[in-house]
């Protein structure tokens, strides 16, 4: 979480809105700012931190674990059209990359904005595809891994 | 007794479903916000809810995805606060 803040900057520069959400209650959120994330971000987690108390939003995400009783880690992008683009969910032990995150977002808005498809690992400023049926069988020759 | 403003027990609205998408069984015994089924799918319309919240020099108060619709928005769970990656 404190990571995503640390890259809040960024977000707020592509017009993104931020929401982090566990089962814990507001009021362990305010805690946990004060006493930890503050410590590790310049100004603590500047976005809405929610509470789903009982993992209700987590199940109809896909996030909930019964067993534990908590969210997993999923990350999930929406569209100004209230769209969902992408989700990623992990097991709780292995972190995310929030780098990955803001490269998905600008792929997103490109082809948003312009209609051109994004091959792997594109970056802004990459060569994009446009589809179509003069591009069928001949990608190799504009794009490589 | 006045209400506290802030109580623990406070509950926010949770998921905002659609009555036809919640698919709930009338039982009776199940109540109307149980819901079980995953509706998240990527492609598909995200689904609306209302938590109670901690926002940075606001304080406490319910928040709704929805309130950034036309935005994009990045929704970020995550196990627990104090946990450790």
């Amino acid at each position: 979480m404190a990571a995503v803040a640390a890259l809040y900057k960024d977000l707020q520069a592509l017009g993104v809105e931020v929401m982090s959400v566990s089962t814990d209650s507001r009021f362990v959120h305010k805690i946990w700012q004060h006493e930890e994330l503050s410590k590790m971000v310049d100004g603590g987690v500047p976005f809405p931190m929610l509470s789903d108390a009982g993992g209700k939003i987590g199940k109809i995400y896909g996030v909930y674990d019964e067993a534990a009783g908590v969210d997993i880690r999923g990350r999930f992008i929406i569209d100004p059209d209230f769209v969902i683009r992408a989700m990623e969910v992990l097991t709780p032990e292995v972190g995310r990359n929030p780098n990955e995150l803001v490269r998905q977002i600008k792929a997103f808005q490109h082809v948003r904005k312009t209609g051109e498809v994004t091959p792997s690992g594109w970056e802004p400023g990459d060569t994009t595809l446009t589809p179509g049926p003069d591009l069928v069988g001949k990608v190799w020759e504009v794009w490589k891994p | 007794m006045p209400e506290l403003k802030d109580g623990c027990v406070t509950p926010a609205a949770g998921p905002i479903v659609p009555e036809s998408e919640a698919n709930i069984p009338d039982l009776g015994t199940i109540p109307a916000k149980e819901v079980k089924t995953v509706l998240a799918r990527v492609g598909k319309e995200a689904i609306d809810f209302e938590a109670n919240a901690f926002v940075a020099d606001e304080g406490f108060k319910p928040i709704k995805l929805s309130d950034h619709k036309g935005k994009w928005i990045v929704l970020c769970f995550y196990p627990g606060d104090f946990t450790f990656v």
